[in-house]
């Protein structure tokens, strides 16, 4: 058929295929490679092929149809689904269905996108390997002894072992964009607000935000303009207009502005990574575009604000699992008369240590006492993290650096220590501090054969100019057509 | 950087949070909490004199709506995911007064 | 005890529900009384990944009430989250405001009565914050399990806390009834206890002089307080109690934490709520779902010149410009802007205001409350009541048949000429009043002689005797002209 997702709609309105052709030659897939990868915790063939067949009858009865329109794709199993139960890789909501559909659900659903399966993550989202996920660890298709990154594994896996052309993710601290870049995929985490989170269970509210997973820019724009855009039931949704992202995707580089983000070729970098991107530097300036050196000063403080900032906020926003509403609640005996007990062998018998961990820590962090050192101070040295990019900006048009460190790690190698676990997502977290836009695509592999990821930022709301470099640098080079051969 | 924390401020958190620890969890949660608190703790050395905290990254102001009643779920729908309900209310154990 | 040696001091902080037809950040109905969780949605039931999304009603209710307490509105407001466990408070957290409350600072004037003088009450702030819903135990239903009712869960609550400025139980009971008739002069909401739109919780200790020093108690906060009454009695018990405590301990305020008390109104104490010693810490922080509110001074403006007549200076009014005591104005004004209107609707067509106010307290107030009606479903209107009031005072009627005639009307549609008439009020007309005196003389000499003599109790058993012969003859005429007949007989 087609692994462009631009093609695969095209192909579908002009009647080269249907829907449910389309949908049962993805199930397939799942079929012959979810055993190896684990990348969905559930696909519901009989809804999948239910919804391709109605947008067939769609297509037949000579109705408009949607800008995905027969379009599998995978969703998260952090956002909500009223159809499908929506578990956040935990035994907390292991038999969740939530009352509603999310925003961006909505919007794929009117868009005529056939949603397929959803996919495994680190518990809550919180984590870097999708090792933290109580239904099992996701596979890197490029080496199955490794991981898929995180938060966001099944949704990178899931595209790179072709068992769907268009994901949805979440980016807290760079859990689409680090799993794109371990599976050697495009991943992009849109400014904060411009895509609705209602229905995003949050992590850290004001740090979390979904967005689109595929092989190419061209895809992801399609499907980014799909999801984007103002919800007046999400209050830090922005009201503005949403851009045609793949209009803009040629226009040319030739002039551009790109600052080089110094501080992140120091020490800590993989030299792999850092000779394959200034590869994509020279090739960047053979197109016209002109790098030059930035510093922010204050990234070396990422890690740290956002630990303090999004573990306070998770601290918080994870106290509803207190099993008298909804989800897991015990059945110790102890705890059916006294309701101390309930909430607490609930919620120690139903979280994993990760997310016991981080609402620790963000408790300690907000608690009286330690507020000031540690929470609002980190908030402090947010805005000098936000002022550091703002300059930068006024001097430059897009910023580029690496986006992880290292290429995927293997299975166990940091799951026992969390700080080098958090360490990760280094050169991540600073766009959601920030509350600017950055993606992560494939610019070239180790020589073990992992992909090797460069990330790109912009201002705010200037998705399309990330894009079009993506776009541009695909059109002229390979690395986004190679495919792990692990089947 | 020694950050002092003890057994007794993780079973102080835990309580907060709902936590139930086993003695070994508590032993691994003061390493762990040390550390990552140790590491936190630079940046207690950055300037941050005169500098407000930033708690929304965007300009967004005033989301407000209508006072414009929205049909509510139906009971069942609301009760469906509970871990215990009598069809007219959650329960949970006595909630004493 | 023989007299009191210690200063009572409370502050107040009372959670008032605002009238708005949807919850503070969800489309869910506020009606009182629905099928338990039949108005929840998933935003208030907590569902993860719901958003909340800011009622513009409660900011606009919120602003009218800090306006009306002379308040400052600050340019901004924001949220906080305050952050505990209840199976009430399907979060795990309730929305609040922490450090910059939508109205700070402003007072409230108390009128004073015949026992205390005016004073005025310094109010510390204002804030909204959403409501939990309820949990219910009930031990005979065998059940150990409480039951959780989320219709409540997220309706708009505005916690106004008074300044430790209050002395005494009975000063307690003029602030809450004085801040409840504003609140309803606001229409910002209903204060109905019973439903619990209007609860409030006290904080209490003692000043006691000792030798040269002032010394504080510790202070109790006593929760549970759902009337009035309650209130009161609490305030008393506690001070006795404080007071008992001191005695014995001679702990000061910082030498014991703050206690929770609950009001136990069965057997009239305060009872030591079990306070967890890490409940305190509620980790508030700035909610990063909400964003700041923005309250230009156009609007806050505009509000003002919105707000309507208030209680205080109602009661100035209805003394200046209708003469009325200080006392009829308060009870006409404590009945409600409605009462106010119909009474200025009846005062202002009848050459003495206070016979209206003596008319609408002792019989349309009466009436109201032995019919349990309120003022919009009295039948007889502003109108009616002003006709018949002229009537006596033209001398149609005396007061007594007049009240014959307010009955006709409380129980038949119509005018009170209407009524005059179906109860034979026909006037007498000056012929047969003659007849009738004439008649009266002639058989009466005793009564006349006595008068005659200087005794002008006299014309009492005439008067008297006239109703029986005549029920519709007007007493004060009959009066008047048998004196005239009987000092023009010689």
């Amino acid at each position: 058929m087609t692994d462009s997702a631009v093609e695969l709609t095209r192909g579908f309105k002009e009647g080269k295929w249907t829907a449910v052709e389309t949908t049962q030659l993805f199930l397939d897939r799942i079929n012959a490679n979810e055993s190896k990868v684990h990348a969905f915790l559930s696909v519901d063939a009989d809804r999948a092929l239910a919804d391709a067949r109605k947008v067939d009858e769609k297509r037949e009865a000579g109705e408009s149809l949607g800008r995905l329109a027969g379009i599998p794709v995978a969703v998260k199993d952090l956002i909500c689904t009223q159809e499908w139960t929506t578990t956040c890789g935990s035994k907390m909501l292991e038999t969740y269905r939530p009352p509603y559909d999310a925003t961006v659900v909505e919007k794929l659903q009117a868009a005529d996108a056939i949603l397929i399966g959803k996919t495994n993550l680190d518990e809550f989202a919180m984590g870097s390997s999708t090792e933290h996920s109580a239904f099992g660890r996701t596979h890197n298709p490029w080496d199955l002894e490794r991981v898929a990154g995180g938060s966001s594994g099944g949704a990178a896996a899931c595209v790179a072992a072709d068992m769907a052309l268009l994901s949805l993710g979440t980016d807290t601290g760079g859990s689409i964009r680090q799993p794109a870049a371990f599976c050697g995929v495009v991943g992009l985490k849109p400014t904060y607000g411009r895509v609705s989170r209602r229905g995003l269970i949050a992590f850290a509210s004001s740090l979390d935000q979904i967005g689109p997973l595929a092989w190419t820019a061209e895809d992801t724009a399609l499907l980014l303009e799909t999801i984007a855009g103002h919800d007046p039931a999400d209050s830090t949704s922005a009201p503005r207009e949403v851009p045609s992202y793949s209009d803009t995707l040629n226009q040319p580089l030739k002039g551009l502005r790109i600052g080089i983000i110094e501080d992140h070729f120091e020490e800590g970098l993989n030299h792999e990574i850092s000779q394959a991107i200034q590869t994509l530097i020279q090739w960047l300036e053979d197109a016209g575009a002109i790098p030059e050196p930035v510093r922010l000063p204050h990234s070396r403080y990422g890690i740290a604000t956002y630990y303090v900032v999004a573990s306070s906020e998770a601290s918080s926003n994870l106290a509803r699992y207190d099993a008298a509403h909804y989800g897991y609640r015990t059945s110790n005996e102890d705890a059916a008369e006294n309701l101390e007990a309930m909430y607490e062998r609930s919620r120690s018998e139903a979280l994993g240590n990760e997310v016991k961990r981080r609402i620790m820590l963000g408790t300690y962090a907000l608690s009286s006492g330690y507020y000031d050192a540690y929470y609002l101070n980190a908030l402090k040295v947010r805005r000098l993290i936000r002022d550091d990019f703002e300059s930068a900006f006024q001097k430059v048009d897009l910023l580029l650096g690496p986006t992880t460190p290292s290429a995927a790690f293997r299975a166990g190698e940091k799951s026992t220590d969390p700080l080098s676990m958090y360490l990760e997502d280094i050169y991540t977290v600073l766009a959601n501090l920030a509350g600017v836009p950055a993606v992560a695509f494939p610019c070239g592999q180790t020589g073990e054969g992992l992909p090797i990821s460069a990330q790109l930022w912009g201002p705010a709301f200037e998705e399309g100019r990330l894009l079009q470099v993506v776009h541009q640098f695909q059109s002229h080079t390979e690395w986004h057509k190679k495919r792990p051969s692990f089947s | 950087m020694t950050t002092g924390i003890e057994s007794k401020d993780v079973l102080k958190v835990a309580k907060l949070a709902k936590l139930q620890l086993t003695e070994e969890e508590v032993k691994r949660l003061v390493d762990e909490l040390s550390q990552i608190v140790g590491y936190v703790d630079q940046l207690s050395s950055v300037d941050t004199t005169n500098v407000a905290p930033l708690d929304h990254v965007l300009d967004v102001t005033d989301a407000l709506r209508d006072d414009i009643v929205i049909s509510s779920l139906p009971r069942e729908s609301a009760l469906s995911n509970a871990p215990k309900e009598d069809g007219e209310t959650f329960l949970v154990p006595p909630v004493l007064g | 005890m023989s007299s009191v040696d210690y200063q009572l001091v409370v502050g107040l902080e009372v959670h008032v529900q605002l009238k708005t037809l949807t919850k503070l950040f969800c489309g869910c109905s506020t009606t009182f009384g629905a099928a338990p969780n039949t108005q929840t949605c998933p935003v208030c039931l907590g569902h993860p990944g719901t958003l909340p999304v800011l009622n513009r009603e409660a900011i606009r209710l919120a602003i009218r009430t800090g306006l009306a307490l002379n308040s400052t509105i600050p340019p901004t407001t924001k949220w906080d989250r305050k952050n505990y466990f209840y199976p009430d408070l399907p979060k795990g957290y309730q929305i609040s405001q922490f450090d910059q409350p939508i109205c700070q600072g402003g007072e409230l004037k108390l009128p004073g009565d015949e026992t205390s003088s005016p004073r005025t009450i310094r109010i510390t702030r204002a804030h909204l914050e959403e409501d939990a819903g309820k949990s219910m135990h009930d031990e005979s239903s065998g059940s150990a399990d409480s039951r959780i009712d989320l219709n409540r869960t997220g309706t708009p609550l505005l916690e106004i806390v008074s300044e430790p400025d209050i002395r005494s139980a009975e000063e307690a009971k003029q602030y809450l009834t004085e801040l409840k008739l504003l609140l309803t002069y606001l229409q910002v909401s209903d204060c109905n206890m019973q439903e619990g739109s209007l609860r409030v919780d006290a904080n209490v200790n003692l000043h006691l002089q000792r030798g040269d020093e002032l010394v504080a108690t510790p202070i109790v906060e006593i929760k549970n307080l759902n009337s009035f009454r309650a209130v009161e009695r609490a305030l008393v018990y506690e001070a006795q109690r404080q007071r008992e405590v001191f005695e014995d301990t001679g702990q000061r305020i910082g030498e014991a934490p703050k206690q929770t008390r609950g009001w136990d109104d069965n057997l009239q104490v305060t009872k030591v709520q079990r306070e967890k010693e890490e409940s305190s810490d509620y980790r508030y922080f700035p909610d990063p779902d909400l964003v700041p509110i923005m309250l230009p001074e156009s609007w806050v403006t505009e509000l003002k010149s919105d707000l309507g007549a208030l209680p205080a200076a109602l009661r100035e009014r209805l003394k200046t410009e209708f003469g009325l005591s200080q006392y009829d104005a308060d009870v006409i004004v404590n009945q409600g802007p409605d009462m106010v209107a119909y009474f200025e609707a009846v005062a202002s067509n009848l050459k003495d205001a206070k016979r209206a106010s003596n008319w609408i307290q002792q019989d349309v107030m009466r009436t109201l409350n032995d019919m349990e009606y309120s003022l919009a479903d009295f039948s007889i209107k502003a109108d009616d009541l002003a006709k018949l009031l002229q009537l006596i005072e033209a001398g149609e009627l005396d007061n007594s048949r007049g009240r014959d005639v307010y009955q006709w009307l409380l129980d038949h549609p119509g005018t009170p000429e209407e009524g005059m008439k179906a109860l034979g009020i026909a006037s007498v007309g000056s012929d047969d009043l003659l007849d009738l005196c004439k008649q009266l003389i002639g058989e009466h000499p005793s009564a006349v002689s006595d008068f005659k003599a200087g005794k002008k109790q006299a014309l009492g058993a005439m008067i008297g005797a006239a109703r029986k012969l005549n029920p519709n003859a007007n007493p004060g005429k009959v009066k008047d002209l048998l004196s005239q007949l009987i000092s023009h007989e010689d």
